[in-house]
C-alpha cells in the first residue's frame, strides 16, 4: 500500500517502490530527522537520492542529523497557487543551511533544507512573526503530520539561539 | 566586427556547427488571451507562416521537433495537417531553454543525414487551457515522491521556485527592486513599437515597484504574461537557406540545457545567485568565436525581470554582481549599446517559452522587424530608427545576436546567430 495522506488540500502519495522518500518521511513521522550518508564519501545529502552525488555509490545509511540551521534565502508568497494556501498568505518558504556539513565538500555547498515558517506548534506563522525572519535567522526543525508514518519537516524560530540583530529582509514590507 | 575576434579556445566539441546551419523561416500566430482554438490548430497556423516565410512547401520540410509540458499537440498531427511526410520527428518535454537546445538538435540530425530541414514549434494555450502561472489544472496535479519536497510547501509556480535565487542576489550584491524594474520598463518600450504585442502600454519604474506583490521579490509587473499562441522556426543547412527568399540567420553556436551541479535540486550547490549561464558561456562563446562585447542584440529570457538580469550577468555582459546596474543603465533599451528583447519579450509581447525571442532576433538580423515604419515600393519597411512610442524597433546594422534561454536557475540554453557574411 502506498503511503498517502491529504495535506493542505493536496493528496500526497509516496509509492511503495520509492524506498528513499518512504524512509525519509517515516523517520520524520517519528520526530527523527535523518539523511542518507554515502559510505565511500562520508557525505550527507538532501533531498533523498538513489545514489551519492559525489561518488555515484548506490548504497547509503540513514544518519540522524541535528535539525538546526540558518536561513540562506526565502520566498514570501502573497499570491498562492494551491487553493488551500489562500487563507495562509503571506507565508514563507525557507531554504535553510543546516549547521551540519555547511561549506562542505566545497565552500558554497550546504544541506539546504526547504520548509515553511511555522510556529513552535506547527501552525503557519502569522505576519508579525514573518516580519522577524530573513536571511541569517536561526531556525530549528519541527514536524507536521500528514498521516500515520508520514510527516513533513518545517522550520520555526530557534528560541534558544543567538539571533542576528536584523536578519536581511526584502526592502518592501 | 570579426567573427574570429576572440580566443579560439574550445571548451567542448569541434566547431562543426559554426556557420553551417541557419534559420531560414520564422512564423507565429497572434498573441492572445483566449485563442478559442486547439494547440494543434495554433501549431498548424504558425508552421504554415514559417514555411511561407522560408518560401517552402510541404515537400521541403521533412523534420519536426516540438517541446511542451504535456500541454500541446504532437508533430505527427501537425505534419499530417500540413501534408508533410516526416523523415524525423521528436516531441520533447520541456519549457524555457528548449528553443536553442532543439535548434542544436536540428542541426545535429541534419548533419547526421537523417533529414534535410526541421520545423521546430511550440504551441500553447498558456492562458485559456494550461495556465503557465500554475493556477487552475496545474495546481491540482497529484503530488508524489520527489515533488513532495517542494509542492507540499506551496512551493510550485515558477515565481515561487525561483524567488530564493532572486532574493539571494539582492542579498549578495545589493541589487535593488528599482534597478530590476528597468527590465520591464525597457521591454514595455519595445512592445509599444510592436503591433503584435499583447501588452503595448509603457510602464515606469514606479509602476513596477508599486504593483502588487505576487511572491517576494516579484511584483505583478516583474512577471511575464500568460497568452495563447504558437511559434515556429525552420532550421536547414546554410546552402539550402541561401536559396530561401529572406537572408539566413546563420547559427554560430548553441549551448543546450546546460545545468548547474545537482540538477535534482540545484539549491544544494551554491552560490545560489549564480545561474546556469555561468557554465553555458564556456561552450557558447568559444564555439561562436565571439564574446559578449561583439553582440549587438540580446534575447535574455524574461519569464521575470530578474531572469533577464541574472543571465546577462552570468554570460558576461557585465561583471558578476553588477547586473542591476547594467539593466538600469539604458544599455538594454532600443538606442542603448545592446538592446534586449526588442519585441517586448515574455513580459509584454506574449509568452512562448523562448521561441519568440529567436524569431525576433532572426528578423533583426534580416533588417526586417515588423514595427510601424512605412513600407517602401519594394515592400520592405523604411526604418526610421526613431524609437519613440509607436515608432521603430529595428536596430541599425545588427549583425550578431545572442539568445539566452532560461528553464530554471539551474538550467539554461543559449545561441549566437549572425548575418550571412559570405
Amino acid at each position: 500500500m502506498p503511503t498517502q495522506g491529504e495535506y493542505m488540500g493536496m493528496m500526497l502519495t509516496i509509492d511503495d517502490l520509492d524506498g528513499e522518500n518512504r524512509d525519509f518521511f517515516r523517520y520524520c513521522a517519528e520526530g527523527d530527522f535523518r539523511l542518507q550518508r554515502g559510505k565511500a564519501s562520508g557525505l550527507l545529502r538532501y533531498p533523498p537520492t538513489t545514489a551519492c552525488p559525489w561518488t555515484g555509490e548506490r548504497e547509503s545509511e540513514w544518519v540522524q542529523v541535528d535539525g538546526r540551521g540558518t536561513v540562506h534565502s526565502y520566498a514570501e508568497v502573497h499570491h498562492p497557487i494551491q487553493p488551500a494556501f489562500r487563507d495562509k498568505v503571506p507565508y514563507l518558504i525557507l531554504l535553510v543551511d543546516l549547521d551540519t556539513q555547511k561549506g562542505e565538500p566545497s565552500e558554497h555547498e550546504a544541506l539546504r533544507v526547504a520548509g515553511n515558517l511555522v510556529t513552535a506548534d506547527g501552525e503557519f506563522a502569522p505576519p508579525e512573526v514573518i516580519r522577524q525572519v530573513g536571511i541569517g535567522t536561526r531556525v530549528r526543525m519541527v514536524f507536521t503530520e500528514v498521516t500515520e508514518g508520514f510527516a513533513l519537516p518545517h522550520w520555526t524560530i530557534d528560541e534558544d539561539a543567538e539571533q542576528p540583530e536584523a536578519p536581511w529582509r526584502y526592502p518592501q514590507e | 566586427m570579426s567573427l574570429s575576434s576572440v580566443s579560439d579556445t574550445d571548451a567542448s566539441t569541434p566547431k562543426y556547427l559554426r556557420g553551417r546551419y541557419a534559420i531560414c523561416g520564422v512564423g507565429e500566430t497572434s498573441y492572445r488571451r483566449g485563442s478559442e482554438e486547439t494547440t494543434r490548430s495554433l501549431a498548424t497556423w504558425a508552421i504554415g507562416n514559417a514555411m511561407a516565410d522560408a518560401g517552402m512547401t510541404a515537400d521541403d520540410v521533412d523534420g519536426m521537433l516540438s517541446y511542451s509540458g504535456n500541454d500541446s499537440t504532437f508533430s505527427t498531427f501537425v505534419a499530417g495537417d500540413l501534408g508533410i511526410r516526416l523523415n524525423f520527428f521528436m516531441d520533447v518535454h520541456g519549457g524555457g531553454s528548449s528553443t536553442e537546445a532543439l535548434i542544436g538538435i536540428a542541426a545535429g540530425v541534419i548533419e547526421a543525414g537523417m533529414c534535410k530541414t526541421v520545423a521546430i514549434f511550440r504551441a500553447m494555450n498558456g492562458y485559456s487551457q494550461v495556465r503557465i502561472g500554475g493556477t487552475g489544472a496545474r495546481s491540482a496535479v497529484p503530488i508524489t515522491g520527489d515533488m513532495i519536497h517542494s509542492r507540499a510547501y506551496g512551493w510550485q509556480s515558477a515565481g515561487q521556485m525561483f524567488a530564493p535565487t532572486f532574493m539571494r542576489h539582492m542579498y549578495d550584491y545589493g541589487t535593488t527592486p528599482e534597478q530590476i524594474a528597468h527590465v520591464k520598463v525597457a521591454h514595455s518600450k519595445h512592445a509599444s513599437n510592436n503591433p503584435k504585442a499583447h501588452y503595448r502600454q509603457r510602464y515606469t519604474v514606479e509602476d513596477v515597484v508599486n504593483s502588487r506583490i505576487i511572491c517576494k521579490p516579484l511584483h505583478l509587473l516583474d512577471c511575464c504574461v500568460e497568452t495563447d499562441n504558437a511559434t515556429c522556426v525552420i532550421v536547414t543547412s546554410i546552402e539550402r537557406a541561401r536559396d530561401c527568399p529572406g537572408p539566413p540567420a546563420v547559427i554560430q553556436s548553441v549551448a543546450g540545457r546546460v545545468c548547474k551541479p545537482r540538477a535534482d535540486m540545484h539549491y544544494q550547490a551554491g552560490p545560489i545567485s549564480t545561474v546556469a549561464g555561468h557554465w553555458a558561456k564556456d561552450i557558447l562563446w568559444p564555439n561562436a568565436g565571439v564574446g559578449p562585447e561583439d553582440i549587438h542584440i540580446t534575447g535574455s529570457y524574461d519569464a521575470f525581470t530578474f531572469t533577464t538580469m541574472l543571465q546577462l550577468e552570468d554570460y558576461g555582459f557585465c561583471k558578476k554582481g553588477e547586473g542591476g546596474e547594467y539593466v538600469s543603465s539604458g544599455a538594454i533599451e532600443l538606442g542603448g549599446v545592446r538592446p534586449n528583447n526588442t519585441s517586448g519579450g515574455h513580459l509584454c509581447e506574449g509568452y512562448t517559452h523562448g521561441m519568440s525571442m529567436v524569431i525576433e532576433n532572426t528578423r533583426q538580423l534580416r533588417g526586417e522587424v515588423d514595427d510601424s515604419c512605412p513600407k517602401g515600393p519594394d515592400g520592405k519597411r523604411q526604418h526610421t530608427y526613431d524609437y519613440a512610442e509607436g515608432g521603430c524597433r529595428q536596430v541599425k546594422d545588427a549583425e550578431v545576436t545572442a539568445n539566452l534561454g532560461w528553464a530554471i536557475p539551474g538550467t539554461g540554453s543559449a545561441m549566437v546567430m549572425a548575418i550571412d557574411n559570405r
